[in-house]
């Protein structure tokens, strides 16, 4: 076994265990930094798809994030209020259940990544960090100035959303939930990688000459690549949605783009629980050093700068050698 | 809608145009000599319009606070550059992206330790207040007359700058090439300098001279900063030109549209959802030009081909 394997299994163990304990010590907060956890780490996993496999810098994903939260808000807005969605041409009902939310918000988050990827994959390197960044901003600016689901002010949801035979107003329910979706995203991604398809994207990433040169169009992967994560990081912005009840614009801005890559950075591009380690580094920063100072941004800055020039690679890179290091 | 209030809209995007201009220009410069793609560029227009603002409190002087915007913004890029920056031109662009989104976050988050939460104001100089009158009868306020002016008279002198100095050639050359510059005994280490601390002391001056028509305040810079990307992309990256006419388009598009598109969906809609249906799609307007231009010309309008 290697050393990433080890601390991969330490980590997945750790991410299970450390809420249960707050279970039994009765610290529900606890439990809900643990759940935050999961979630920012499922976004992370989806971004890291199209980042470390693909070698696509997207500083959009919130648009995803955002979506998949609205998915959730809207459904469950209508749901709450008793009216229909649309009437014409046909009936659409709002609901509270989970499991409809969360395909509604993988498919319409797949759908928006199929645009913005169309559009965005024409270019690359900068031009596509900073198409991927507009196309954000669009969808920000939109659902500030779209009236109908309370604009600027964001969707409050008074109940959260229920899972058939489960309880998801208790938070250990509600966090076993988003742990099980974290496992079967990394298993996804896991499998993914080892594909065919995630050999010739990875090969692509290298080398894009010498994959057009055997027959495969980079582009049609890159982008079945971003539809992918643009999918699961739209699960995790309606679970995020739900964790908190509340959706709002925030979830389109750009700095949630740039805290999603901020996971994978500190925890290490390309690695599959570099998102999962990246996430629970960030929220233990945020709750101790936010604690100790207001201006907890300015430590966390100096945190990351030191990751980038200093250990490239990250946490796992810095534990566990640089066996996959990025290039 | 009058004819009168189109005329003065043009002006308004115009203006908004120039000053995009002021910011996109040393963003595309970097990016066309030193290949680095800077998120920070936004915490130093806001870091020129903190500095303005904070000069013209204490001494009461507008110039002296355009003076500090300059040299404040110029001195922290020049600063940042040496420490920072140097470090990431060869790195590949994820790295970029991120060291810089943390210089953000370090900058933002000192700003407000140093100034607090509280937007500060710039006031415009008495001798500039109010309106003038323009041929047609049109009343325009003076200031942002200067300011476009401002803008156009910069957007002139860095086009000399650029075609017709001793720096100019440098920076034209080491967009070009690099290593042959090097080899020809121009301290590219010094050059970079001088180029990274040119475009902060133009972002911090379009801070400052739009501070004094908004609030100044944290987190002032990354809306600018992200339009000023929309530009560059438009433009063609490294091209002054492109980003000249991707200001002005930005500008125009953006203002234009905020009026125009919800009195044109009045013409066959309420007015209630007019409104709102058009300032949602005003709102996403630049975006939706952005994506066209793209479509059409995938490496922008003045781009090199890929």
């Amino acid at each position: 076994m290697s050393r990433e394997t080890i601390f991969n299994a330490v980590l997945a163990l750790g991410l299970l265990l450390f809420p249960l304990w707050a279970y039994v010590a009765d610290e529900p907060f606890m439990i809900t930094l643990a759940t935050r956890v999961a979630i920012l780490a499922l976004a992370g996993v989806g971004l890291n798809i199209a980042l470390g496999l693909g070698g696509l810098v997207s500083l959009g994903h919130a648009a995803f994030f955002g979506i998949g939260g609205y998915a959730m808000g809207i459904l469950a807005h209508h749901a709450q209020s008793y009216t229909p969605l649309m009437e014409v041409p046909f009936l659409i009902e709002g609901t509270k259940s989970m499991p409809v939310i969360w395909l509604v918000a993988l498919a319409a988050s797949a759908l928006a990544a199929l645009v913005i990827g169309a559009l965005s994959l024409r270019t690359s390197g900068v031009y596509f960090i900073m198409i991927t960044l507009a196309f954000g901003q669009m969808l920000f600016y939109f659902a500030i100035s779209w009236p109908a689901y309370g604009g600027e002010d964001g969707l409050s949801i008074y109940v959260r959303n229920s899972f058939p035979g489960l309880n998801t107003l208790d938070p250990i329910q509600f966090f076993l939930i988003a742990y099980v979706i974290l496992a079967a995203a990394l298993m996804f991604a896991a499998m993914l990688a080892k594909s065919p398809f995630g050999l010739a994207l990875n090969a692509a990433r290298q080398t894009a000459e010498r994959v057009e040169t055997i027959g495969i169009t980079p582009y049609r992967l890159r982008l079945t690549a971003f539809v992918i994560s643009g999918a699961i990081t739209g699960l995790a912005g309606a679970l995020f949605a739900d964790l908190n009840r509340f959706v709002s614009p925030s979830m389109f801005s750009w700095q949630t783009s740039g805290e999603i890559m901020i996971f994978i950075i500190l925890g290490g591009v390309a690695r599959l629980f570099g998102p999962v380690a990246g996430a629970a580094l960030f929220i233990a920063l945020e709750h101790v050093l936010g604690g100790l100072s207001e201006f907890w941004h300015i430590y966390l800055g100096l945190l990351l700068l030191a990751v980038v020039l200093y250990a490239r690679g990250g946490i796992i890179g810095t534990l566990a050698g640089r066996e996959v290091a990025h290039d | 809608m009058s004819f009168l209030l189109l005329i003065e809209q043009i002006l308004n995007g115009l203006q908004f145009g120039v000053m995009l201009f002021l910011t996109a220009a040393g963003l595309t410069l970097v990016f066309g000599v030193m290949g680095l793609i800077n998120l920070a560029h936004g915490s130093l227009f806001m870091i020129g319009a903190f500095a303005a603002a904070a000069t013209a409190a204490a001494t009461g002087s507008f110039v002296l606070g355009l003076a500090a915007s300059l040299a404040a913004a110029a001195a922290a890029g020049a600063l940042v550059e040496m420490l920072v920056i140097r470090r990431l031109y060869n790195r590949d662009h994820l790295d970029q992206v991120l060291a810089t989104f943390a210089l953000i976050l370090i900058f933002s988050e000192g700003t407000r330790w140093l100034f607090g939460s509280f937007p500060l104001y710039l006031n415009i100089p008495l001798a500039l207040s109010g309106p003038v009158t323009l041929p047609g009868g049109i009343e325009y306020p003076l200031y942002r007359l200067t300011i476009i002016a401002v803008g156009l008279l910069i957007a002139l002198g860095l086009f000399l700058l650029i075609s017709r100095t001793r720096l100019g050639v440098q920076i034209r050359a080491g967009e070009s090439d690099r290593e042959m510059i090097a080899a020809l005994g121009i301290d590219i280490n010094r050059l970079y300098t001088v180029v990274f601390a040119l475009g902060a002391g133009l972002a911090g001056l379009a801070g400052a001279l739009v501070g004094a028509i908004q609030s100044v305040q944290v987190g002032m810079g990354e809306p600018v900063l992200i339009l000023a990307f929309v530009v560059i992309v438009i433009g063609g990256i490294g091209s002054i030109k492109g980003a000249l006419i991707g200001s002005v388009l930005v500008g125009l598009t953006d203002t234009l549209g905020g009026v125009l598109l919800p009195e044109t969906f009045k013409l066959f809609m309420d007015p209630a959802s007019a409104t709102a249906v058009g300032s949602a799609l005003a709102s996403m307007l630049i975006y939706i030009l952005m994506a066209v231009v793209l479509i059409v010309r995938p490496t922008g309008l003045y781009g090199a081909r890929a």
